[in-house]
């Protein structure tokens, strides 16, 4: 799925030079789970950033079924993001002004759907989650784990080979966490998705098959959950 | 999903959207009232040049007075009685002249060489007239000064004799302006702007006709009726038709036609006005040019150098119109664009990380900027509607309080003629009497002679659809500007950039 080679991300910063990643090698199998751990800001979200074609390396490549993301174009990039990937964030990120349905649908308007197969897909994602019953509401009427759900719908409901969670559970309580995780664990094995997870949790990194660990732009692979 | 997001997220900012549209809808608003009210203004304009000038006429033609012309001045008061040189006292005087007024004589000829100018759809000579009849009976009068008195003519040419006694209260003088019409093409000249109230008006079998038009006014005052016999120049006329102009203009009393008109005042084959109509009403200038050359020595005016003449309220509120209005739309319309665009700008940077996701799930650059965009159009929208609106209440506003406005064409004094203006009689006959002899001063003005003829119109402040459609394109153009500045804002973000500033 991807490859990883002595990937290298710089950032401007000031008058100096941030060396987000200093020459990360990575290969992540097709249906793999991987979760990534580490100090805040030494690299994680960054790498997650190009792994979702959010962000571009300073050098280094980064294939993604074959396809180099350091390569392409931002048109291109935009149609990987749109068909291949999907994403969730701490914050969820739900458009406030959109119903919790209306926000799974944003994902499927990239792809030409027409209305009305938006609709459905979306009905059928919101019950993959088990939110059907709050298809029409919005987010602020939601709590916090109804929108990490809606989150997830809405990254799945395009069908993506990849999904990659920055700290999902991040703002969530313990008992939510669980759920979240679980639900997520469950669509990942369903789905034969492939999933990177970055988070602060060990409670969470432990359920993944593979955990690395970020440090000062490093990425090693410390242990593999059987 | 473009419009129910649109729609859901200027309810969101509802405030800040009307905000925005009530200040693009201030600035469409004013920018209508003050295009409705310079437009009512050039309407007032063309209204007052039409009654000054007339209908369908672009150009005149006109000839300054030369010193001792004007026609045959002698009153011929009949010295049948008394010395040679001064009729004796007792005796009656009945004499009527037909005169050209203040405009010099311009030959027939000239009409036909301005009506083959390239780009002149057509030319018709006109000649304004006065009938001065005297009436009275030579006073006795006691001579203490040199001998004799004598009859003096000559326009501008009267002065009085001195040591003499005035006799001027036993004459009863009467006058009254008469139009020659060219009958071939009535459309043009001094009828153009007026509309027949009753009977018939002239026809190319009157060409050589004693016939008359009667101006309505004129005809009150002297109860004439259609089908009464009127004298001119001691000639009979019938009245066919009864003529009404309008308000504001200085018409003559009788309407003859131009061939009898010029056989009465012994002027044949002259004119003394010559009306033209353009082929393009956007080469009047170079037209009027072309006239100059080919009649020199002529006077050509078109409406906008008589425009320039036009001095009072109305020239005032063109003026106001013209630049403080427009200027002021103008400031308020940027004011608005600009404030539009920055709370557009601002609306976009609180928007930052929603952008971010959108771009995030695949959305392209160009779907969100139309988005934005969008939603500042719809903006700019409401502020049209309301500022189309706001338009029509400040222009109703405007019709309803602004104060009549009076139009003063001045003319007579510097020697041009102005068609259709002031008509003078300045110095009439001169009755000099030498060395003590009796003598009065001449010259029987009209009222309006040399004097400023006034019109007054009331403002009125029509809102057209073009300024209608010109305010929508306004809207949307300050919804575009708005939003290409957001548009823009939210095209340069990096998702990576959008999300990590928020996260």
């Amino acid at each position: 799925m991807y490859k990883l080679t002595d990937v290298k991300k710089d950032y401007a910063k000031g008058r100096g030079t941030v060396h987000a990643l200093q020459g990360v090698d990575l290969e992540i199998a097709d249906g793999e789970w991987m979760a990534i751990q580490g100090p805040t800001g030494h690299g994680k979200s960054t790498l997650l950033q190009i792994l979702g074609g959010l962000d571009r390396a300073t050098s280094g490549s980064v294939l993604l079924d074959e396809t180099d993301l350091t390569r392409l174009g931002e048109g291109s990039m935009t149609k990987v993001r749109a068909t291949t990937i999907g994403f969730i964030f701490q914050t969820f990120n739900l458009i406030p002004t959109l119903s919790a349905q209306e926000n799974v649908e944003t994902a499927l308007v990239p792809l030409g759907v027409s209305a009305q197969s938006r609709k459905a897909r979306s009905a059928e994602a919101l019950a993959s989650v088990g939110l059907s019953d709050r298809a029409r509401h919005l987010p602020t009427e939601l709590s916090g784990g109804q929108q990490q759900r809606v989150a997830i719908a809405r990254a799945l409901v395009k069908e993506p080979k990849v999904l990659l969670a920055d700290e999902p559970t991040g703002n969530l309580d313990e008992d939510t966490r669980d759920e979240i995780i679980a639900l997520l664990e469950k669509l990942w094995q369903d789905k034969g998705l492939s999933m990177v997870m970055v988070t602060h949790d060990t409670a969470v990194a432990r359920r993944a098959q593979r955990l690395g660990t970020m440090r000062n732009g490093k990425l090693t692979v410390k242990q593999k959950v059987v | 999903m473009f419009f129910t997001y649109l729609w859901r997220e200027l309810r969101r900012r509802a405030r800040q959207a009307i905000f925005i549209a009530i200040g693009l809808a201030l600035g469409i608003g004013l920018v209508i009232t003050v295009t409705a009210a310079a437009s009512g203004v050039k309407n007032a304009q063309a209204s007052v040049l039409h009654s000054l000038y007339g209908v369908g006429t672009d150009i005149t033609v006109t000839k300054a007075p030369t010193a001792g012309s004007g026609g045959p001045q002698s009153f011929g008061f009949g010295l049948n009685t008394g010395t040679a040189s001064r009729p004796a006292a007792g005796t009656k005087i009945d004499t009527e002249s037909l005169r050209g007024t203040g405009l010099g004589t311009i030959s027939s000829t000239s009409v036909t060489t301005v009506a083959s100018t390239k780009d002149v759809a057509a030319a018709a000579g006109g000649l304004e007239l006065t009938d001065t009849k005297i009436t009275g009976t030579i006073p006795a009068i006691n001579s203490s000064g040199g001998s004799g008195g004598g009859f003096g003519g000559g326009e501008g040419g009267g002065s009085s004799g001195s040591g003499g006694q005035s006799f001027r209260s036993s004459f009863t003088p009467t006058t009254f302006t008469v139009d020659g019409v060219d009958i071939t093409n009535g459309e043009l000249g001094p009828l153009s702007t007026s509309k027949l109230s009753s009977g018939a008006t002239f026809t190319s079998a009157d060409t050589t006709a004693h016939v008359a038009l009667v101006d309505s006014d004129y005809a009150t005052s002297n109860k004439i009726k259609v089908g009464n016999k009127v004298t001119i120049d001691k000639t009979s006329f019938t009245v066919i038709g009864i003529v009404t102009a309008p308000s504001g203009d200085t018409p003559p009393d009788y309407y003859i036609p131009l061939t009898v008109a010029q056989t009465l005042a012994s002027m044949k084959n002259d004119v003394n006005e010559i009306y033209v109509t353009a082929t393009n009403g956007q080469d009047i200038t170079t037209v009027a040019s072309a006239i100059t050359k080919a009649v020199p020595g002529t006077t050509v005016t078109d409406q906008d150098s008589l425009a320039s003449q036009v001095t009072g309220s109305i020239s005032s509120a063109a003026s106001l119109a013209n630049n403080l209005g427009k200027w002021l739309a103008i400031a308020v319309l940027i004011a608005a664009f600009l404030l539009a665009s920055l709370l557009t700008m601002s609306a976009v940077s609180r928007r930052i990380r929603e952008f971010g996701t959108l771009k995030a799930l695949g959305w392209k650059s160009r779907r969100v900027v139309f988005q934005v965009m969008g939603e500042s159009i719809a903006i700019g929208i409401v502020g049209g509607v309301i500022g189309v609106g706001l338009g029509f209440l400040g222009a109703a506003a405007v019709g309803k309080f602004a104060p009549p406005l009076t139009a003063s064409l001045t003319s007579g004094t510097t020697g041009t003629a102005t068609p259709g203006g002031a008509r003078s009689f300045g110095g009439g006959g001169g009755f000099g009497g030498g060395g003590g002899g009796g003598g009065f001063t001449g010259g029987f003005n009209q009222a309006a002679s040399n004097a400023a003829s006034t019109v007054t119109e009331h403002l009125t402040a029509p809102v057209t659809i073009a300024a209608v459609l010109a305010a929508v394109v306004l809207a949307v153009l300050g919804g575009l500007i708005a939003g290409s500045f957001g548009g823009w804002r939210a095209a340069r973000l990096r998702p990576a950039a959008a999300l990590s500033k928020v996260a």
